[in-house]
């Protein structure tokens, strides 16, 4: 195979990149889907999800955080690979209470678009059957820590991108939650807002808009049809 | 030949899975040509045949006491068992209780609830004991495959039913692998 000064070989093909990508960044931009879920193009790399786990010559690193190489070999599509993705998407589906036949994001909801992509049918694992808090004291918008997944995107676009520094994530392993940086501790006591981009970027149903409710028929949601090319510009425009 | 036998139920679930499962139109005329159903709500049979069943659909989660005797002897009488829709994969809408305990359930329902006429928590030997939580299948018997969805489309059923009639092994296409 052909090897231009950089690429990198993924599932086989030559991708090129820019120097200081990151394996994913040149992956999206060659149209190549690598599932994910705490990555998002316009925020800092936090690399905790590890949806995106590929294995780069052989050993396993997440692609949103590993800067591309020139000549590396990159496996993704892997049946062991997705096997891995699966177990972790099932692991967030019973920590949580994710029940999409009544959740407004269903959809349009990244964690649910994934465990389609991965081949997720069952849960497998005992659900937590978990009670977070629940903060409703936003005018705009909705907090259901029952739906969130710990990853940080929220935390990073109010810090990096809104400069409100609204969210953070407390606690460690199993009781790590999101808290909400005000003297109550509650949303409606902060300046948050709906056109923020923190209120943008949520990749499941926990953080969103009170008047919208299902805002589009079933069919026509970013997610009835399977992940492509097309849905990943939408992912990293708007999501 | 004897046909292959299908026998289906539900527990705690709203019957929109049986449902689902007759939206597959005219096709249920190829269906009965292929197998043979034994117990289901369809046929108004109230046990699995002694000698079992091939395949098994469960819908429904599991809420109380009868709905665990249900499943564990339907798991006894069915060589393959599909757990069918959200409520059976993962309690679904039924597991919306989980949050609450289940005496402040009890208590809105029957006794503080807005026009309640003599207040009393239903209390009968006839009436199965409600569970602490409501649980999805897997947590309970041993299951062989899942057809998610809420329902799950038609489709899906035809696409399931069809592989395991076949020997094949089941897979569903992207359409068809639905949660909500």
């Amino acid at each position: 195979m052909q090897e231009s000064e950089f690429s990198f070989e993924l599932d086989g093909t030559d991708l090129p990149f820019e120097p200081g990508q990151s394996i994913m960044e040149a992956a999206t931009q060659a149209g190549v889907y690598i599932p994910h879920l705490c990555h998002h193009p316009d925020l800092r790399r936090n690399g905790s999800c590890k949806l995106c786990t590929v294995k780069v010559n052989g050993r396993f690193g997440s692609a949103c955080a590993l800067p591309a190489q020139a000549g590396c070999t990159v496996e993704s599509n892997t049946s062991e690979l997705q096997e891995m993705r699966r177990q972790i998407v099932q692991m967030l589906f019973v920590e949580g209470n994710h029940y999409c036949p009544f959740c407004e994001k269903s959809g349009n909801c990244q964690l649910q678009v994934v465990a389609y992509h991965v081949g997720m049918v069952d849960m497998h694992f005992p659900p937590f059957n978990t009670a977070r808090q629940l903060d409703a004291s936003h005018r705009e918008m909705l907090l259901d820590r029952d739906r969130c997944i710990q990853c940080a995107r929220c935390v990073r676009a109010s810090q990096d991108l809104d400069k409100k520094n609204i969210f953070g994530l407390a606690g460690r392993g199993m009781n790590i939650r999101l808290v909400v940086n005000s003297d109550s501790g509650l949303l409606g006591d902060t300046d948050f807002s709906s056109a923020d981009h923190a209120a943008q970027v949520c990749p499941t149903g926990a953080l969103i808009r009170k008047d919208q409710a299902y805002p589009c028929p079933i069919g026509s949601r970013l997610y009835d049809t399977p992940i492509s090319q097309h849905t990943i510009r939408q992912d990293a425009r708007h999501d | 030949m004897t046909k292959p036998t299908i026998a289906t139920c539900s527990l705690a679930g709203c019957f929109g899975c049986h449902m689902s499962l007759l939206d597959i139109d005219e096709r249920i005329v190829d269906l009965v040509q292929l197998v043979q159903f034994d117990r289901s709500p369809l046929t108004d049979i109230k046990h699995c045949s002694e000698q079992g069943v091939d395949i098994g659909l469960i819908e429904g989660a599991l809420c109380n006491a009868e709905n665990i005797h249900t499943l564990r002897e339907f798991r006894r009488r069915c060589r393959i068992l599909v757990a069918v829709g959200t409520c059976a994969i993962s309690g679904g809408v039924p597991a919306l209780r989980n949050r609450i305990p289940v005496e402040e359930c009890l208590n809105e329902a029957y006794l503080q609830g807005q026009g309640i006429d003599q207040p009393q928590i239903p209390n009968d030997v006839e009436l199965p004991l409600l569970m602490d939580k409501v649980y999805p299948v897997h947590e309970v018997v041993h299951i062989d495959y899942s057809l998610p969805g809420c329902p799950p489309p038609a489709d899906a059923f035809w696409s399931l039913l069809t592989a395991l009639l076949e020997g094949r092994e089941p897979s569903l296409d992207y359409p068809l692998r639905r949660f909500d």
